[in-house]
């Protein structure tokens, strides 16, 4: 997914930041914005939001971090989100997750080491009647079970 | 030209929906057969997902659950009204659909959620027509006599809530959707709005007129996509069609809609910490009071209110104060959108008036476990909700008895686990779960989180076993009494119930092997 966004560039970032600065309660409109043009929300966009908003550094990079969402590099091509709430964990989850892992040779939270695969743990898709559950840059799947989530990784690993 | 209804609805489309849908259009194409999909919402009825209707002078005729592979065979089906292995029968007359008191879901998975016209061609928008007719204080009166409470898990009077708000003077007021739907188990926020997203934006519209708020923001979680491109369509049909914006259906009434994207915390399903992550902050929980009746978004009087408790208000206000409240039992009125989750056969979304037993709820409606072992617990309320085991599976669905047998009932999730639940691993999850969601600001909840994983590892190590369980209790304790919001406060009831329903689950890991077996 990654070579789907564009590379950081300042004059780019100041017109997505300019799009949404009038906004009432803007940052995490443009975090989100950046995010999706970038990949992530690179450092030198944090001073620039600051000054758009009349807010300070540490306010913007305060909001910033405390986001599961924003990342703060890019990903890998693929992200690979395993949903591990309860629901999930009833259905057999957590075998599953255990699984993905073992495939990948990375814990989750982790990128493989080629930037292939980014592997994400996600509280609830709300699939929660067809459990266990994944996204799959953004395409859902659930119901999941050895021979599925043994597809999806093959899928990103592509 | 045959009319074919197939949900896009996430739970759907995570289960083949879309190829489905496709499939059916190349089939029919190849046959030269004239078809028209309409997609739809879910009916709610997972296991049988993806579902595929047709029309027919009977009524709609389902299918389900259907893969790309049955495609061809069910067309032929669909054109004869011939017999089909997969073939469920007249959809409305499906036991478990037809068992529903369906209110809040009553268009959900008939019709095109994107249209206005659909929508009002079931019923929708009347009672938008109707609070139009009325004064402020008549549509107050409504929503207080539906016995209506917040359906988000706290349970606080809607119209209570609202009245403060009319009450109160300032330059702006908002009018803000809780759509951040973070409890697993829980999924009927994004049902409906992805289902029947105008349901959601009438009942905000209604409580706009009601308190004299002009905008309006629904906070939708970042976790569901589908449910946030929905909602912009609908705001954008209903925008199209005079519903939305200036002059509300030629009335002297305006409001806008706008929705937000959270950003994957889920303290955020806390109303004050929402109010600050839409202001723009980090999501940390604001002391009350003063309430957000008072002092809400940006400071100003904000009525704040989940996806459901908006959903609830246009069946109420086309005239159903009455039969809403007469739903229900005691002080819990009108019906509940419960959420069958887990390790469950029948799992999906049952509509029913409060007072259903837990027990009916999993082995009659929701026919046991899906792996077929026997139910071991049930945790009802999202991560903050309370395990509980068989015995108390005769607890009827109702705020003030789920409160009496040290539960809740939340947002109408159960999340269904078999005999191969590791219960101390439950209570450990809980701990876990709050230490990292925990916006920080109370010591409670942020360092005694910590201290609960911490204590619960030494005993299921083995270590001073009954000393470190002691530890727990009180840990809980403080948490409970001593946190700004639910979910310090919260999370000692899946812990505390865990230890006290299934204690011996709680020791060294050896110890507990044995006693599963």
């Amino acid at each position: 997914m990654t070579s789907a966004y564009e590379p950081w560039n300042e004059a780019r970032g100041a017109e997505i930041i300019a799009e949404h600065d009038k906004l009432e309660g803007a940052t995490l409109v443009i975090l989100h914005a950046l995010q999706e043009a970038f990949g992530y929300v690179p450092e030198p966009a944090i001073p620039m939001i600051a000054a758009a908003l009349s807010l300070s550094r540490a306010e913007v990079h305060g909001v910033f971090t405390f986001y599961h969402d924003f990342r703060h590099e890019p990903a890998g091509r693929h992200v690979l989100k395993l949903c591990r709430a309860e629901a999930c964990q009833a259905a057999g989850g957590d075998a599953l997750a255990a699984r993905a892992e073992a495939k990948l040779g990375i814990a989750l939270g982790h990128t493989t080491a080629d930037a292939r695969v980014t592997l994400e743990p996600i509280y609830c898709l709300g699939l929660c009647a067809t459990a266990p559950s994944a996204m799959l840059d953004g395409r859902v799947v659930g119901r999941l079970n050895e021979a599925r989530i043994d597809a999806l990784v093959a899928e990103a690993q592509r | 030209m045959m009319r074919i209804f197939v949900s896009r609805d996430a739970g759907a489309v995570a289960v083949g929906a879309d190829e489905v849908a496709l499939a059916l259009t190349q089939a029919a194409g190849q046959r030269g057969i004239a078809i028209e999909i309409v997609r739809t919402g879910s009916r709610g009825l997972y296991w049988l997902e993806p579902l595929v209707e047709i029309a027919t002078p009977n009524g709609r005729i389902a299918f389900g659950p259907v893969a790309t592979a049955d495609v061809s065979s069910l067309l032929d089906a669909m054109a004869a009204d011939g017999p089909h292995a997969l073939r469920l029968g007249v959809t409305d007359e499906i036991p478990w659909l037809k068992r529903q008191t369906r209110l809040t879901f009553a268009r959900c998975g008939v019709i095109d959620p994107r249209s206005v016209a659909d929508y009002c061609a079931h019923d929708g928008y009347k009672g938008l027509a109707r609070a139009l007719t009325l004064t402020s204080d008549a549509i107050l009166a409504d929503v207080t006599a539906s016995g209506l409470r917040g359906r988000g898990g706290a349970g606080f009077p809607t119209g209570i809530k609202w009245k403060t708000v009319a009450q109160s003077s300032a330059d702006r007021k908002y009018i803000v959707c809780n759509a951040d739907e973070g409890d697993s188990g829980t999924f009927a926020d994004r049902m409906i709005m992805e289902g029947d997203p105008l349901v959601v934006i009438e009942g905000m519209t209604i409580a706009g007129i009601a308190v004299g708020a002009t905008s309006g923001y629904i906070y939708i979680r970042s976790e569901y996509p589908h449910a946030v491109a929905t909602m912009n369509a609908a705001i954008q049909a209903a925008r199209s069609c005079g519903y939305l914006g200036a002059r509300i259906g030629g009335s002297a009434y305006s409001f806008d809609l706008e929705v937000r994207v959270g950003a994957g915390a889920y303290v955020c399903g806390e109303e004050t910490s929402l109010l600050e992550s839409l202001e723009g902050r980090r999501g940390i929980v604001r002391a009350k009071p003063p309430l957000p009746a008072h002092k809400g978004l940006f400071g100003r009087p904000t009525v704040i209110n989940n996806v459901l408790s908006f959903a609830a208000i246009p069946f109420i206000l086309a005239g159903g104060a009455k039969a809403y409240t007469d739903y229900g039992m005691g002080r819990s009125r009108g019906t509940m959108p419960i959420q069958l989750a887990g390790n469950i056969r029948h799992g999906g979304l049952f509509e029913t008036a409060f007072g259903v037993t837990l027990g009916e709820l999993i082995d009659d409606i929701g026919g046991g476990t899906a792996s077929g072992r026997p139910v071991r617990a049930v945790q009802v309320g999202g991560p903050l909700g309370a395990y509980f085991p068989r015995a108390l599976f005769d607890t009827p669905f109702d705020y003030e008895a789920f409160a009496a047998r040290d539960g809740l009932i939340g947002h109408g999730g159960i999340v269904v686990f078999d005999d191969s639940v590791d219960m101390a691993k439950q209570a450990r999850f809980a701990m876990e779960f709050c230490a990292v969601e925990s916006c920080g600001k109370c010591t409670p909840c942020r360092i005694g989180s910590t201290r609960g994983v911490e204590t619960i590892d030494k005993i299921r190590r083995g270590e001073r076993v009954g000393e470190n369980i002691a530890v727990v209790e009180d840990l809980c304790n403080t948490m409970k009494f001593g946190s700004l919001c639910a979910l310090g406060g919260f999370t000692p009831y899946p812990v505390l119930s865990a230890l006290k329903h299934f204690k011996e689950d709680f020791g060294p890991v050896p110890a507990r092997l044995q006693a599963a077996e």
